[in-house]
């Protein structure tokens, strides 16, 4: 009788364990986004990319064992047109060829209380690095969390449009970027 | 004696006639740019030239709008007894279809600038709601539409010129004189 009981209070504490640290750490690419907004002779437009790889691991429990990486393919950018989108790829704007990614990285989450969090990483684009502080919110169902952030670059930071593009009076030096990430908990692989 | 031939039978208003040639230059100005700016490689100065070409749309777009009420509180004066009916009929339907051109050229380019995703915000300062969300095929669509409006609008303001001209020089009545703005100085002058 004290061997089951012993065999349950084991259970019940490994149940409680597994609940306590639900780590996410399985992007779900195809329920993810990542855009951004600047404006062009005070026009706001939207862009963004349809093709990026995240890797994640966040236990809420556990905020400042967090990390992230995410890597942008800057082909896939919709700048707001076609012509945007050929433009940007060249060598006064992304360098595409050169530098095809763009990379953020971070090892430092914090909480900021209730569901809000923030994440201070290097963002990395053109061979030139910035560290930015991007607020974020977590909202966890289950197996599944989303995380919704934004954070504002300056794109004179990155030499993001240069020569005749560097002066703001037309396309302004804030980029907004807005990111949504989906991620299923799933369990570690068996070693 | 002779100096009287062209009887001056009504006029314009000055304000009718300020209104005419400012909207004039600013068509023509408005509608080169548009033809001249799309073939342009992407730089800065391309999206300065369709801001501004935009900007020009929205505010020829306002001045009709105070053409139109002036037209209505002050009717202009009638087309000559000695011209035919055919050719009043045709005069007024050539004014007719100016007048909707120049509601529908505006209007068809703030709403491909919206189907392409980019909101007109007049001087960069007053954001002009879109109607329409981004949709490239309609943008297309809507482009082409603009286009040939503006080919159209150009076909009528060439007749309705040429025929002002057949007026003064043929007909020898004062179709353009009573539209001129130096007709005040003439007036004056014929007075004295």
């Amino acid at each position: 009788m004290k061997l089951i009981q012993f065999i349950g209070l084991l259970c019940l504490a490994a149940l409680a364990g597994s609940v306590q640290a639900t780590v996410f750490n399985a992007v779900q690419l195809d329920k993810s986004r990542l855009d951004f907004t600047f404006k062009q002779m005070g026009v706001p437009v939207k862009g963004g990319f349809s093709r990026f790889a995240a890797q994640l691991n966040f236990d809420p429990a556990k905020p400042a064992a967090a990390s992230a990486v995410i890597d942008a393919d800057l082909s896939s950018i919709d700048a707001g047109s076609a012509e945007a989108n050929d433009e940007v790829l060249g060598a006064q704007w992304f360098n595409a060829k050169v530098f095809p990614r763009a990379r953020f990285v971070s090892n430092a989450v914090r909480a900021l209380g209730g569901n809000r969090y923030e994440a201070v990483g290097k963002l990395t684009i053109k061979g030139r690095s910035q560290t930015v502080t991007a607020p974020f919110t977590y909202v966890g169902q289950g197996a599944t969390a989303r995380f919704d952030g934004a954070f504002t670059l300056k794109r004179a930071d990155f030499a993001i449009g240069e020569g005749e593009w560097a002066a703001f009076d037309t396309v302004a030096n804030e980029i907004q970027i807005v990111f949504h990430i989906q991620a299923a908990s799933l369990p570690a692989p068996r070693k | 004696m002779i100096m009287t031939a062209r009887q001056t039978t009504q006029a314009y208003t000055r304000t009718a006639i300020a209104l005419h040639w400012l909207m004039a230059v600013l068509i023509l100005v408005t509608f080169s740019v548009g033809l001249y700016m799309h073939g342009l490689h992407l730089s800065p100065f391309k999206l300065k030239i369709y801001s501004w070409h935009k900007w020009a749309g929205v505010t020829a777009f306002l001045l009709l709008l105070l053409r139109l009420v002036w037209r209505v509180a002050h009717r202009p004066p009638e087309l000559p007894e000695s011209m035919p009916v055919w050719q009043r009929m045709g005069a007024q339907a050539v004014h007719g279809l100016l007048y909707l051109l120049m509601i529908a050229v505006p209007l068809t380019g703030w709403l491909m600038s919206s189907a392409k995703g980019f909101q007109t915000v007049y001087f960069g300062v007053l954001p002009i709601p879109d109607l329409l969300t981004k949709n490239t095929e309609l943008g297309n669509l809507l482009r082409a539409i603009h286009e040939w409006l503006n080919y159209l609008m150009l076909a009528l303001v060439t007749g309705h010129a040429g025929m002002a001209l057949k007026h003064h020089l043929i007909d020898r009545d004062d179709i353009l004189v009573r539209m001129a703005p130096w007709r005040r100085a003439i007036a004056k002058e014929k007075r004295t």
